[in-house]
């Protein structure tokens, strides 16, 4: 191997190292807040548990509780991914966290990547929990076609991230930061059917719900969990949610700061 | 080598032109104050240095590299305090270090450290239960960790409590043993005397003085020599201390009195500041 090579090749170790590094730190941070542990793991398997034990029968000519689980893995990615996110951006932007990390050696892609990461890990550890607890409670099967439920569950996990990163780069300080993200968040999650089904909700409601993110990635979930379709079999909404997340991006792309809005 | 260059930087936010034409050099293990008032420019110097802000004009190295393109070579070899930064408030203090230490290619030992910024003692507790000298320590510890050859110290004391600040010199003084260079802004003259080789004031976005506390003392203030005579005060500034002295101290001796409570005392650095940044207001004022 040339010199030039062998440099090439420690850089990209090291890269690697420092990847790995920071999924630890951020698994490590994620872990050890049990607010963060409680409000963005726990509650969707609490909901669950409340709204499993209200509806009975069928949702949509399937049993309640699988229809339930799939709205909750909607709303579980919109909490982990969109809510959960954006809160910890802003609380680590306004306490001069992001800043200070700036000045190391860690790469900036490197530390977005694997705060993306990190939260797809917790999406998906939530997602078998929901689907553990299913089974175990109300006899829920699990997905039929594996790779297309784990194709839905990272797009879903990207979609959400990237308009949690927006949201983080709107608000302007950490102290209103929950209350906002959960004033889009839970009404979302309403209006989407998230926590069960829309068909008996006024025209406007529904309305505003098929503009929302969260609708289509539960269509997404519907299809590929409760029909056994292919994840790419759903066009519609996958370019509703590419729009989204391409919004997100582009809103994150212009706003994001590294260093505290306050002062 | 130098460890930092600097020449006719400058810096606008806006119309408010923050840094108007700043030029000073810092050699390699100097331990460097930059004192000034709120808004002087300290912090945006500073943070240009550091590599957080792009400059409008001028010419700027630090340890070689150009901050305006901040690679990995050159945040490797940089530690930077902020003026306020929290750390995650669930980790332990070892813990913190630990992250830190893995973004360095050869850090320092973490125990280490820990152990130099003083907080053996709270090495297994979490950051939130710190106080708040103690979270300024751990922000020098996540700072010294890289092994650093330049730290940056942006009012490392403020709000300490003054055995806190002793003890933060005791650190900083222990910087300039193991040979870093440190660049200090403070707004506590004091705190610039105690440590620094040398000072540089700054008001409204210029350096208006660059020379060691001693130097800035003896040069911009006339000595004061005061005593009482016939029960009154007499006060007398000059620059020529010597001279006048003798001169009142013989017409004394001549008439066969004592100058009552004779004292000469050369101005402060305090005093100093004070008349360096009183002439902005005197021209603000007009």
């Amino acid at each position: 191997m040339s010199a030039e090579a062998i440099r090439v090749a420690g850089r990209s170790k090291r890269a690697r190292g420092l990847f790995v590094h920071q999924l630890r730190s951020e698994q490590l941070v994620f872990w050890r807040s049990r607010e963060a542990a409680f409000f963005i793991f726990l509650f969707p398997l609490l909901l669950f548990l409340l709204l499993g034990s209200v509806y009975t029968g069928k949702i949509y000519g399937v049993p309640a509780a699988e229809a339930l689980l799939a709205g909750l893995i909607g709303y579980g990615c919109a909490n982990t991914a969109f809510a959960g996110l954006s809160i910890q951006l802003v609380l680590r932007r306004e306490s001069g966290i992001l800043k200070r990390l700036r000045s190391t050696p860690l790469p900036a892609p490197t530390y977005v990547v694997a705060l993306l990461v990190s939260t797809l890990i917790v999406f998906a550890l939530q997602t078998v929990a929901l689907f553990l607890v299913g089974r175990v409670l109300y006899g829920t099967p699990f997905p039929s076609g594996v790779g297309s439920f784990a194709a839905t569950i990272v797009i879903g996990a990207a979609v959400f991230a990237a308009l949690g990163t927006a949201t983080a780069s709107l608000i302007r300080s950490a102290e209103g930061s929950s209350a906002v993200v959960n004033f889009i968040l839970l009404p979302m999650a309403f209006l989407s059917g998230a926590f069960g089904p829309t068909l008996h909700y006024p025209a406007f409601l529904r309305a505003i719900g098929d503009v929302l993110p969260l609708k289509y990635f539960i269509e997404l979930v519907n299809a590929v969990y409760l029909r056994g379709h292919g994840v790419w079999t759903q066009p519609q909404a996958l370019a509703v949610l590419a729009a989204w997340g391409v919004g997100g991006l582009v809103v994150t792309r212009f706003r994001f700061g590294w260093e505290p809005r306050e002062r | 080598m130098h460890a930092i260059e600097v020449s006719g930087l400058r810096k606008a936010y806006g119309n408010l032109e923050a840094v108007r034409g700043v030029d000073f050099t810092i050699e390699e293990g100097e331990v460097f104050g930059l004192l000034g008032p709120n808004g002087a420019g300290k912090t945006t110097t500073v943070e240009i240095l550091e590599g957080y802000r792009k400059r409008d004009a001028g010419e700027v190295r630090v340890l070689g590299h150009d901050p305006d393109r901040p690679g990995p070579e050159f945040r490797e070899r940089i530690g930077v305090v902020l003026q306020q930064s929290e750390m995650w408030p669930n980790l332990t203090v070892r813990e913190t270090h630990a992250i830190f230490a893995g973004y360095y290619s050869a850090p320092r030992n973490v125990d280490e450290v820990i152990a130099l910024v003083g907080l053996q003692q709270k090495a297994a507790a979490r950051v939130k239960s710190l106080s708040g000298g103690q979270k300024r320590r751990l922000d020098l510890g996540i700072a010294l960790v890289g092994d650093p050859d330049l730290v940056f110290l942006d009012e490392p004391t403020t709000g300490f409590d003054p055995q806190a600040r002793r003890a933060a010199w005791e650190m900083i003084r222990s910087l300039r043993s193991l040979g870093k260079t440190v660049l200090l802004t403070t707004h506590y003259l004091d705190e610039a005397e105690q440590l620094a080789d040398r000072v540089a004031v700054m008001r409204e976005g210029r350096i208006v003085r660059v020379g060691t506390p001693a130097e800035l003392t003896t040069t911009d203030l006339e000595t004061e020599i005061r005593y009482r005579r016939k029960g009154e005060e007499v006060l007398l500034r000059t620059d020529e201390p010597t001279r006048v002295l003798a001169e009142l101290t013989a017409a004394a001796v001549a008439r066969g009195e004592e100058l009552e409570g004779l004292s000469v005392r050369r101005p402060s650095l305090e005093e100093v500041y004070l008349a360096l940044t009183a002439e902005v207001e005197a021209e603000v004022a007009e």
